[in-house]
């Protein structure tokens, strides 16, 4: 095996914080060169509707990009068109510094799609044994069986496994060429938690062997604990992007929650506050600056308990983001 | 140092690993269908009911054109198995691999396409000419049906040319229903042109104006071409094989037509 053999990183490493240089950011339009995978000005057209508008994506060598974004936002039209399997109405789609069509792209890519279903009376040594014959150079059996583990499974027929034990051959078939490049669509659906700890240190190994990796998820949590840039997208534009730091703190306000005899129509005026929800007994405020809110609220009401001050979770901060970008939208039309 | 590794990376198959993807994808199509027994069960074992309750059981002595009905049948019956493997195995089966998902992951993979197509072609092949050997055997052993083997060879080869014109319809099916409607469109399809075309009873015992359309049909040409084999139709057999080759070319052309109109489209 030569420099990119799949090595598992150590536990701590796989498990601690995220490595400095690791998740630093890279902004899309800035580096176009050095990419292994861009979308430069893409608008992509269902008829009458726009999945994807003007979109600029680039890819950069052991970067773990994260798509996120509501249903419809575009993340699978912009797999599908980095794929070659569709086509851009305008822009251009390149895998390194290739139409992604061309057969010499796609030996240096794998991609694990969303499949309703894959051929059930094969099993799964046979679709690995297929699958490495596409290449010149596939990882061995048994370095695809450690991958994506699949120990113990080799000889069942596809039909005959679970949903998590499915995507895991699906990971596999995607990892047979040795991928430079590989596009993970959805990837935890269906799986356990154990298996989908167990997937995210194999992507975190990818990635560390200089591996690129585009993964489009609806599980925020996976976002936050994998990529190194996370890309929201919303109606087929951007509309943010960085570390995953970097999207929490875009989101303006941190998090009060406490059980209060004061109004919540007299919290809302306060200074910095930016929002006040009544959960049950409790009141739950968002305030740019907490801690005064906080010092205001206490002098107020002495009988204030149950105090509990959080920043806005990669949840919240996705949530405010589509939801500020489709005000805007709505107001704009 | 990364990159210096990636840059010498082959990216192209030599000519043995091109042998083996073709060999490999046929092998697993192969095998994915005989061991989906809905579908092996169902193509394979019809022609072998009808031939036992029709060739054998009700049909004791019968006869065509001075020869054994069983024996008549036993070469109607390979061009019916063999139809049916085609259009339900590609017909059927790639619009359910297009319709799941599966044909994607294929094909941002560097698989050759023409892999895959002729997978699929050759497993309808193979699966047709397993069906006429059963008939073989039934129609020797159990039909007292007498066949040379240059019968038997050119009956082998009619049926595995044959695998050529409706693997291609089979593909245009597929590109053209949707796959929830597949089953039964390609029953609605199969069964009236095989009727139409006399691989259940002899065109002469039909309405004149069913051997009117019968030639029309790309089964009726199949069919003459294997009664020939056993000396039933009469006549140049060069224009049935025309007829077949300019149907395989016209299925060809169309699928073409409308796989394209689809990439366009998607």
């Amino acid at each position: 095996m030569h420099a990119m053999t799949l090595e598992p990183l150590p536990i701590d490493r796989a498990i601690s914080a995220p490595q400095p240089g690791h998740r630093r950011s890279i902004d899309s339009a800035s580096r176009a060169a050095g990419a292994v995978a861009s979308l430069q000005g893409v608008t992509k057209r269902y008829e009458a509707k726009v999945a994807l508008n003007n979109l600029s994506l680039g890819l950069y060598p052991g970067e773990v990009v994260a798509l996120l974004g509501p249903n419809g936002a575009g993340k699978t039209t912009a797999v599908r068109l980095l794929l070659g399997l569709i086509a851009p109405n305008s822009g251009t789609a390149r895998i390194f510094g290739r139409d992604p069509r061309d057969p010499a792209a796609r030996m240096r890519i794998g991609a694990m799609l969303q499949v309703s279903r894959v051929p059930g009376t094969l099993k799964v040594l046979e679709h690995i044994d297929l699958f490495r014959s596409y290449y010149p150079d596939p990882l061995s059996v048994a370095e695809i069986v450690r991958i994506a583990q699949l120990g113990g499974i080799e000889d069942r027929q596809f039909d005959k496994l679970s949903g998590g034990q499915r995507q895991r051959v699906l990971f596999g078939l995607a990892c047979c060429g040795n991928p430079d490049l590989i596009f993970l669509d959805e990837p935890t659906v269906g799986m356990d938690i154990e298996s989908r700890r167990g997937l995210w240190e194999q992507i975190r190994s990818l990635s560390a062997s200089g591996k690129t990796v585009l993964l489009t998820t609806h599980y925020l949590e996976e976002a936050d604990a994998l990529a190194s840039r996370i890309v929201v997208l919303n109606k087929g534009q951007i509309i943010s992007e960085g570390t995953p730091s970097e999207v929490k703190s875009r989101v303006s306000g941190r998090r009060i929650r406490c059980i209060t005899a004061i109004d919540a129509e007299a919290v809302r005026s306060m200074p910095s506050v930016i929002d006040v929800q009544r959960d049950r007994d409790f009141l739950v405020i968002t305030a740019s600056q907490p801690e005064s809110v906080v010092r205001v609220m206490l002098l107020q009401d002495e009988g204030l308990r149950e105090l509990e001050i959080t920043s806005a979770g990669l949840e919240d901060a996705f949530l405010e983001l589509t939801r500020a970008d489709d005000t805007a939208t709505a107001s704009h039309s | 140092m990364t990159t210096a590794v990636l840059s010498t990376r082959p990216t192209s198959l030599d000519i043995a690993q091109t042998a083996s993807v073709y060999l490999k994808e046929t092998k697993y199509e192969f095998l994915k269908l005989m061991r989906a027994r809905t579908f092996s069960l169902s193509v394979i074992g019809f022609p072998i009911m009808f031939y036992i309750l029709f060739g054998i059981s009700m049909n004791r002595g019968a006869s065509v054109d001075g020869q054994l009905f069983a024996k008549y049948l036993l070469a109607t019956y390979s061009c019916f198995g063999l139809i049916g493997a085609a259009l339900f195995g590609i017909g059927v089966g790639l619009a359910s691999e297009r319709a799941q998902g599966w044909l994607e992951v294929k094909q941002s993979s560097p698989m050759p396409p023409l892999a895959y197509l002729l997978a699929k072609g050759i497993t309808a092949m193979a699966f047709g000419l397993i069906i006429v050997s059963l008939l073989l055997v039934l129609g020797v052993t159990a039909a007292h049906v007498h066949v040379t083997l240059r019968e038997v060879v050119q009956l082998m080869g009619v049926t595995a040319a044959g695998a050529i014109p409706f693997a291609s319809m089979g593909l245009l099916l597929a590109l053209l229903v949707p796959i929830t409607a597949a089953p039964g469109v390609v029953n609605m399809i199969y069964l009236p042109m095989s009727f139409a075309s006399g691989l259940w009873m002899p065109l002469s015992v039909l309405p004149h104006w069913v051997g009117v359309i019968a030639r029309f049909l790309p089964t009726y040409h199949l069919a003459q071409l294997a009664l020939h084999v056993f000396g039933y139709a009469s006549g140049p057999m060069a224009i049935h094989w025309e007829a077949l080759a300019g149907f395989t070319v016209l299925l060809l052309g169309l699928s073409a037509y409308f796989f394209k109109r689809a990439a366009a489209r998607a």
